[in-house]
């Protein structure tokens, strides 16, 4: 027998389950808990940056909403900075600013409203650069392994066409399911299809 | 001296043969709920290397005793436990101050969510949630009482196994993780679609938490041990910084 390696392994992920709510978002059960929510405010008050609302739904398969998903957002500030010490220039970050959020779907009507502001570009691998995004994780009942997906802007085409990750979609028509549509001057719609046609481009990270 | 921390570059792959697949007939509501296209596989950026970090002032004092911390004229009415355990990444090192969140029902197996009608009653002394930070050396705690059994519309007759909610960031978006604390024991593992989601045992025994008699306060609870492993991170010898500067 060879040496062994001695990795543990993951722990194997489990679905958040109907009542996730309870745990992350406890107002949203019914419920006054927690002093402080987490993820309640992605920017703080000294963001710079153009402020913006994204508006959506995530769908199932059979084109419904689903009405008891949980989403988080990790993004660069305007300047394109992550608020974590492994970002080179995080120490340039507003004060406040943190960059993640958590937001819950409408209990009736599905939909999620994400008040941000508009990440700037960041660095990519080997000296690339990235369009600007918001990263996105999606749990919900029904759902094993949250799902990672990233939200572009619909106006950033000159962009889109050098990001490293965008160009690994090989159907190109899948690379618009990534982008935040324009709906006014500082809104974006944007929907996740978890199944079927237009179904969303999710990422193993 | 401390020895340097090599291990900065990429995550290790996620191993998707001991993760459930997202697609799981015998659990129905994954079954309009996953994706029909392959994931794409990305290389790790700032995106991915970066995550959210939280701070001891974000919490409360009570926040990882739910015995006490929705007590309104005494105590939780159930099974008192203490779930303990440490954070470790795949390399075997601690995950220091990282956020740990849990939810579960109450020992009657009753969530206090508006959407749960299961006839068992509410309990008025118990919420449901608490939340941590793990200490330097990864190591966390929680105090609560042990969730009752619930049935829940799989098939006709399909019922959870005794079972706490377990949420862990990690230092990066990419060890983002949510899973499940199951009960040295309970006969009701075997027989869940949601555990049989899973396709690989020893994956599945990583979620039963062990009693754990060293670990109770004699004449007042037991204790629960459940460690959470994250993924790893590979050494950055020889190699360029992932921001390519």
């Amino acid at each position: 027998m060879p040496q062994n390696l001695n990795y543990l392994r993951e722990t194997a992920s489990q679905t958040a389950g109907p009542y996730v709510h309870i745990g992350l978002a406890p107002g949203a059960a019914g419920f006054e808990l927690f002093e402080k929510e987490l993820g309640q405010d992605i920017v703080g008050p000294n963001a710079k940056g153009e402020r913006i609302t994204i508006t959506g739904r995530v769908l199932d398969g059979t084109g419904s909403p689903v009405r008891d998903v949980l989403l988080e957002t990790w993004q660069a500030n305007a300047a394109g900075i992550y608020a974590h010490d492994e970002d080179p220039r995080h120490s340039e970050v507003e004060a406040g600013f943190s960059g993640w959020g958590r937001v819950i779907s409408d209990f009736n009507s599905g939909e999620f409203v994400i008040n941000t502001i508009k990440p700037g570009a960041t660095p990519g691998r080997n000296g690339a650069t990235q369009a600007p995004h918001i990263n996105l994780w999606i749990v919900a009942r029904g759902i094993n392994v949250g799902l990672n997906t990233r939200i572009y802007f619909e106006e950033d085409s000159d962009a889109h066409a050098s990001d490293p990750t965008i160009n690994l979609i090989e159907q190109l028509h899948r690379r618009d399911t990534l982008l935040a549509k324009k709906t006014g001057e500082n809104t974006y719609q944007f929907d996740v299809v978890l199944q079927g046609e237009n179904e969303t481009v999710f990422f193993d990270v | 001296m401390t020895k340097k921390n090599t291990h900065t570059g990429e995550f290790y792959q996620r191993d998707r043969y001991m993760h459930p697949p997202a697609y799981a007939e015998i659990y129905k509501t994954s079954v309009p709920r996953s994706p029909k296209q392959a994931l794409i596989s990305i290389e790790n950026s700032l995106s991915e290397i970066t995550g959210p970090t939280f701070g001891h002032n974000d919490l409360g004092e009570l926040d990882n005793d739910l015995i006490k911390n929705y007590a309104q004229t005494g105590d939780a009415i159930g099974e008192r436990i203490i779930v303990h355990g440490r954070v470790l990444d795949e390399n075997g090192r601690p995950v220091p101050n990282t956020l740990v969140e849990i939810w579960q029902a109450n020992a009657g197996g009753r969530y206090r969510h508006k959407k749960d009608m299961y006839l068992a009653p509410i309990d008025p002394n118990f919420g449901g949630c608490g939340r941590t930070m793990t200490d330097e050396d990864g190591y966390y705690f929680f105090r609560t009482v042990k969730p009752g059994a619930y049935p829940w519309r799989n098939w006709v007759n399909s019922w959870r196994p005794a079972h706490i909610h377990v949420s862990v960031f990690g230092t990066a978006f990419a060890q983002r993780l949510i899973t499940q604390l199951y009960f040295e024991g309970d006969p009701l593992i075997k027989k869940c679609a949601i555990v049989n989601t899973i396709p690989d045992q020893d994956a599945i025994d990583g979620l039963i938490a062990p009693l754990d008699m060293n670990a109770g306060v004699p004449l007042d609870c037991l204790a629960y041990k459940f460690d959470i492993v994250l993924r790893g991170r590979r050494s950055t010898l020889f190699e360029n910084r992932l921001e390519g500067n």
